[in-house]
């Protein structure tokens, strides 16, 4: 059902102590990686690649990452080109900042905020299923994916890019929102690509080829 | 687009499935893991485990059940039965479960419901409500249910819509809403009970209790449900869930359908 990754690749899940850790392992561990979780600064800068997991609020995920000094850790790897994926809050911890209970700033990664939902008169948060129109369909990330396709997502904010090349897709509840971003070697996911069924773990897949591909060497 | 949800669910006693299930192409129709491996291929958008051991062991048990299920499963699933306290919440959630559902223990102890939602976020936190339809209360427009606690043997007097408005604004993500009288009946879901409660809530509810056609599915999420709780129905092997999604979608309905 599932494409596995052939090869071995250094992936490490970073905790923070924020949520969702072991899922994201074990989905990994189902396409063929071998990720660990850890806070370790050694152990984050050896990776090929990192995934920044994590459910709950922003102020308090901020709060964690600077304590453990994994703010800078992060905002380096990014700039030194290594291939980082964020999870739900891990991707919006990326961006500029975050208006959840009274506002924070964020890691400042991607430009731009992350705001409420906007749903009308749907419910929130907004649990289920929901189909991503990928705008940028020849990233790696949606590598053998379909051009749209459902992911699982539970989230009550979403981020507002202030670049629009930096959408990776869009998904619509009351309103069309931001449901996956792409700037330079950092990438992120609104939903769950651990939750997902295949879609999700074809996704992690693809994350881990592009892990495999920034850390070879380059051809002369 | 946002598609509605089929959740197939999973009475678990002592880390089998009880409840019968006959399926051909599993080896070992009581081992929830796989039977819940075999909902995840087939479309299941979600699974809820209902733990029932009665054991004092049920702790252990809750949380190795998670763990297994991590392993194979990769869409969310929920645990219920027996989680009294944010530490019992913990321990599955720990171990790879998405979601907590309460029931007896936050109608005893409804701030539960906020301790829950503050350390692990709403989207965790399921209520689930057994709900009895009130005796003389057949006009839909003046319909009464009343919470039931210790798996629907006790009565609590409490009107479940007031209950489901409370456990919301308490912390509850979603309502996982069953209704006692069409529970193992095949009847159809109670439409005017998942209505009322829908209405009064601004977090998605569960239909639950009382599937028996796949037109009983399409009427309840047509009745303000965001999704079906489904047992018998699929696991007597009559339908799978692949036929539930295609009937859905035939009727209209927006679902995700497998390729």
């Amino acid at each position: 059902m599932t494409a596995l990754v052939e090869g071995p690749v250094d992936i490490a899940i970073v905790d923070y102590g924020m949520g969702n850790r072991r899922s994201v392992e074990k989905a990994l561990e189902h396409v063929g990686v071998r990720a660990s979780i850890s806070s370790d600064h050694a152990r984050l800068r050896a990776a090929a690649g990192l995934i920044v997991p994590g459910v709950g609020a922003f102020p308090r995920a901020m709060d964690n990452l600077r304590e453990l000094g994994l703010d800078e850790l992060l905002r380096e790897r990014v700039r030194s080109g290594t291939p980082v994926l964020g999870i739900c809050l891990g991707m919006q911890l990326a961006f500029d900042s975050s208006t959840e209970l009274g506002g924070a700033p964020g890691l400042g990664i991607v430009p731009g905020e992350v705001r409420a939902l906007k749903a009308g008169e749907l419910k929130l948060p907004h649990i289920g299923w929901n189909e991503v129109r990928f705008a940028k369909p020849r990233s790696p990330l949606v590598e053998d994916l379909p051009r749209t396709c459902a992911f699982y997502h539970v989230h009550s904010y979403a981020p507002v890019p202030a670049v629009q090349e930096d959408v990776l897709g869009v998904a619509e509840y009351g309103a069309p929102f931001v449901s996956a971003v792409e700037r330079g070697s950092f990438s992120g996911v609104q939903f769950h690509p651990e939750k997902s069924s295949a879609a999700g773990l074809r996704l992690l897949a693809n994350f881990a080829r592009v892990c495999i591909a920034a850390g070879a060497p380059v051809a002369g | 687009m946002h598609f509605k949800r089929v959740i197939p669910c999973l009475d678990v006693d002592a880390g089998r499935v009880v409840k019968g299930v006959e399926f051909l192409d599993i080896r070992d129709a009581g081992d929830p893991v796989e039977l819940a491996a075999h909902y995840d291929r087939e479309g299941a958008d979600e699974l809820v485990f209902l733990d029932i051991t009665a054991t004092h062991e049920k702790r252990d048990t809750i949380a190795k059940l998670a763990r297994s299920t991590a392993d194979e499963v990769f869409v969310p699933f929920t645990i219920g039965g027996g989680i009294r306290s944010v530490t019992d919440a913990q321990a599955v959630l720990d171990a790879g479960a998405d979601k907590v559902a309460v029931n007896s223990a936050a109608l005893e102890r409804p701030e539960l419901l906020d301790e829950l939602a503050a350390v692990f976020g709403v989207q965790c936190v399921v209520l689930a409500i057994d709900a009895k339809a009130q005796v003389g209360s057949e006009d839909p427009q003046t319909s009464r249910w009343e919470a039931y606690l210790a798996g629907g043997r006790t009565p609590t007097g409490r009107d479940v819509v007031d209950w489901a408005r409370e456990g919301a604004g308490r912390g509850a993500g979603e309502i996982l809403l069953t209704s006692m009288d069409r529970d193992g009946t095949s009847l159809g879901y109670d439409l005017a009970l998942t209505s009322a409660v829908s209405d009064a809530v601004s977090v998605p509810v569960i239909a639950s209790g009382g599937a028996g056609e796949l037109e009983h599915l399409a009427e309840a999420l047509r009745a303000g449900a965001d999704a079906v709780l489904c047992a018998s129905i699929f696991h007597y092997g009559r339908f799978s869930v692949a036929d539930a999604k295609a009937h859905l979608a035939a009727a209209g309905i927006p679902v995700r359908e497998i390729e």
